[in-house]
């Protein structure tokens, strides 16, 4: 019983995070300035994480974690890098 | 064990939806680079705190990794919005709105009269 409770509490966390996912692309979309954007990506990128990690969290798949911290990592350097490139015009100078 | 889990990932879920919602309905981006820090870091910390409660409880030993992650976004989420918004900054002083110059008229009258009363 204990088990199909989180089974469903991670079912019920995908659905939310799959909604925030769905905001975050239509504020990617409609987003008026080039940093609205990057900021939508931003967040799509933490979103995707988190609904990589509750995926791992439903199934009890111990592996997921590194996927995660991939994600985690890329998001990171993708955002930094585009904030630099909305600064300066170019990423490496 | 499994119900604590339970609930710290539907918390999480929730927070990563409230800033995912004020993204999409807040009018300026200033005001629109706030939410988005609470799902990338309560949002994340409950669900790690959710993975270590339930591969704890799962493989009967404690598994910590999934802090890594929440470390990792804690420090660099911050950097990453302080570029986004210098670069914005940036931006709308280059397209002639400068929102700065306000408080740079501002900023050393304010610092004189501080250091006048200390």
């Amino acid at each position: 019983m204990n088990a199909s409770f989180l089974d469903t509490a991670a079912f019920a966390a995908q659905v939310l995070i799959g909604l925030a996912v769905v905001f975050a692309a239509t504020r990617l979309v409609i987003g008026p300035r080039a940093q609205d954007r990057v900021l939508a990506m931003d967040t799509l990128y933490v979103n995707a994480m988190l609904l990589i990690l509750t995926h791992g969290l439903r199934t009890g798949n111990p592996y997921v974690f590194e996927s995660a911290l991939v994600i985690a990592v890329l998001g990171f350097v993708s955002t930094a890098a585009l904030a630099k490139f909305l600064l300066r015009g170019e990423v490496i100078e | 064990m499994n119900t604590l889990a339970g609930i710290l990932v539907v918390l999480g879920a929730l927070l990563a939806l409230a800033g995912s919602l004020g993204l999409l309905t807040l009018g300026s981006f200033y005001e629109r680079v706030h939410p988005p820090t609470m799902g990338a870091t309560l949002g994340t910390g409950f669900i790690l705190v959710a993975c270590v409660v339930h591969f704890s409880d799962m493989q009967d030993r404690l598994v910590l990794h999934h802090l890594l992650i929440g470390v990792f976004m804690v420090v660099t989420t911050p950097v990453t919005y302080m570029m986004l918004v210098r670069a914005a900054l940036h931006r709308d002083a280059a397209q002639g709105q400068d929102l700065l110059a306000s408080s740079r008229r501002a900023g050393p009258a304010a610092g004189a009269s501080e250091e006048g009363q200390g």
